[in-house]
């Protein structure tokens, strides 16, 4: 007869699938999970307390470094909520263009989501194609803030600077002739409208490509189908939001629900899931992706049609222009001011949160008037859906925890803040 | 919106009665104060009362409001703040229970009530060292194994007290008493009422 024993098993944290530094112990009944018992905190750089001795606009790149694949969402969350306290307008154009840059996040999270979901779950190709992509988006976060990454390009009442002109070009190198570097810049010589437009232009038939790579795949459906499934009450009771949550059939999406900068003036659909597996939360992200794909295409359009102010005029807030800081005296001690000892908050308190690609990122701000922040609470989503981990995991095998990890889209940063 | 809060506000205000402290509304947000002791029955009221139906608690967190404008904090200092969130209305609220005592601050777990909350109290608990009462796992959650202290609290330098680093002897790593001073580049300042017009 066969016996069977009990196990604990550590996975990770040095474990690929782990997305990141992840320790999970796992209690196991021969290969079926009886508790999964996640151990966090080995990315913990207690942002929070740190945000309490910096200025307002200091603590702002620490945001980039929260969820480090959706970058500009988190400053997004981080500059209305002092734009609440402060009631500051942001102008309309600063709107758009923080909307337009919130969808192409989203796309950027989901592109990596749907590359290391399918890696870990053994499909490799998709992985490929995503992060061809995800470079193109990576090329217009470089060269609206100068950084591929760590952007910094939100500010509390509107944009850093207001979109280039040009595109960076590709230039002659060893490995590739003239032609070919011709054909890599033939995208890359209008403004940088253009060359978003035919990234839009093209994404769909992308987004195609890895639907051919997956959704049919034999595969992929044994692996996501039927694991991890959340009853739509479980997953409010849980807390989860986003995509774990409409996954489930919960048609709530903050974009819509609770519109935030333009969101209200922009045409686009909520996918909502029916069983709350795996492969509907895929279903969902993928179908998300073509969605903030025709917001980025309506944005692109008005803001080629709209020239304006990309930042408040209010200086006691945002920076004035280098050209009036150099001719006017009171911009000058404006400027001094605020790069010196940094904006005023009002005091009170304020929550913001926006519709993250992972689901609902708050902002917690409360200012006793000072010039840094009293308390500063990140509600980070992954942290929500990790703590469900347990849960979702129990009576699958082991080899579905990877799935569900995936599913959930952790990403330590945001988790360990 | 405005409206909509004002009719929220008037539904909790009936509906808790007694056990409500204060209401607020500011900056289109309903706030609203109740003792630690009736947070577990006004928790599950706001959850289950049909006109209020709070069925998701997004956020808890720990406030320590020891040093607030840089006065010495008349009351109690800790207390858990919570960001409800009904989808049914479409609204929100925030509830905020002060801990009776300062030294040992205990406020009721409502792990029951929200499952989803259990790692925001632990977090809580490990960050500022308020307990939850009734809570079934209260361990550390963001701190190191063994960690001393509850490093939000504001009295905990933000350059901790310890310090880790190889030991090429022991051939482990060590922990030592920390060697940076702790620095304040951009002092904090409190303007008084109306400063520069």
């Amino acid at each position: 007869m066969a016996n069977i024993r009990n196990y604990t098993l550590n996975f990770g944290p040095q474990h690929p699938a782990a997305h990141g530094v992840l320790r999970l112990v796992l209690e196991l009944d021969g290969e079926v999970i009886e508790r999964a018992d996640p151990h966090i905190g080995l990315l913990h750089r207690g942002t929070e307390k740190l945000a309490e001795t910096r200025t307002f606009i200091q603590s702002l790149p620490y945001m980039d470094r929260l969820d480090y694949v959706s970058m500009m969402c988190n400053e997004h969350a981080y500059c209305l909520a002092i734009e609440k306290l402060t009631g500051v307008d942001v102008p309309l154009r600063a709107q758009y263009i923080r909307v337009m840059f919130a969808e192409i996040t989203r796309v950027l999270n989901h592109l990596l989501w749907i590359g290391a979901h399918a890696i870990d779950i053994g499909a490799m190709t998709v992985f490929l194609y995503a992060f061809r992509e995800r470079e193109d988006l990576m090329d217009c976060y470089e060269a609206v803030s100068g950084a591929r990454m760590h952007a910094a390009y939100f500010r509390p009442g509107g944009v850093y600077r207001d979109l280039p002109d040009t595109m960076p070009q590709y230039k002659a190198s060893k490995i590739r002739n003239a032609k070919a570097i011709a054909e890599l810049n033939a995208n890359r010589q209008g403004s940088m409208l253009d060359f978003i437009e035919d990234f839009a232009d093209r994404f769909p038939k992308c987004v195609d490509d890895y639907e051919t790579l997956l959704t049919d795949n034999r595969i992929w459906k044994q692996r996501t189908v039927g694991i991890g499934v959340v009853t739509p009450e479980r997953a409010l009771q849980l807390g989860f939001s986003g995509p774990m949550l409409r996954g489930s059939g919960i048609e709530w999406d903050l974009r819509k629900k609770q519109p935030y900068d333009v969101y209200d003036r922009l045409d686009f659909d909520i996918p909502v899931g029916v069983n709350g597996d795996c492969y509907d939360r895929y279903l969902v992200r993928v179908e998300e992706m073509r969605q903030s794909n025709r917001i980025i295409k309506q944005c692109v359009q008005w803001l080629r049609a709209n020239p304006g102010p990309v930042i408040s005029e209010n200086h006691k807030v945002a920076p004035p222009s280098r050209e009036s800081m150099k001719s006017n005296m009171e911009e000058l001690i404006h400027h001094f001011k605020l790069f010196t000892e940094g904006m005023h908050v009002p005091e009170g308190e304020a929550y913001a949160a926006v519709e993250h690609p992972k689901g609902e990122f708050g902002i917690y701000l409360v200012s006793d008037g000072a010039n840094k922040p009293y308390r500063l609470k990140i509600r980070a989503p992954g942290y929500a859906h990790l703590a469900g981990l347990d849960e979702m995991c129990r009576g699958h095998m082991i080899a579905d925890v990877v799935a569900i990890i995936g599913t959930q889209d952790i990403v330590f940063g945001e988790i360990d803040r | 919106m405005a409206s909509k809060l004002e009719a929220l506000k008037s539904v909790v205000e009936q509906v808790l009665g007694g056990k409500l402290v204060s209401a607020t509304l500011a900056l289109d947000e309903l706030t609203i104060v109740c003792k630690a002791a009736d947070l577990t029955d006004v928790a599950t009221t706001l959850r289950d009362h049909a006109g209020l139906s709070f069925e998701q608690c997004t956020d808890l967190c720990g406030m320590d409001y020891s040093s607030y404008r840089d006065e010495p904090w008349d009351g109690p200092r800790f207390a858990v703040v919570l960001h409800l969130l009904s989808i049914k209305h479409n609204w929100r609220l925030r509830l905020r229970a002060f801990a009776e005592e300062d030294d040992f601050p205990v406020v009721p777990s409502l792990v029951n009530v929200w499952n989803g909350i259990n790692w925001f109290e632990r977090e809580a608990f490990d960050l500022y060292g308020i307990v939850f009462d009734g809570h079934p796992d209260l361990r550390r959650l963001l701190t190191d194994y063994g960690f001393v202290g509850h490093p939000f609290r504001k009295d905990f330098p933000i350059s901790g007290y310890v310090e880790m680093r190889y030991d090429p002897a022991e051939g482990r790593v060590v922990y030592q008493p920390v060697t940076i001073e702790p620095r304040e580049i951009t002092p904090r300042i409190i303007r008084e009422e109306n400063y520069g017009g």
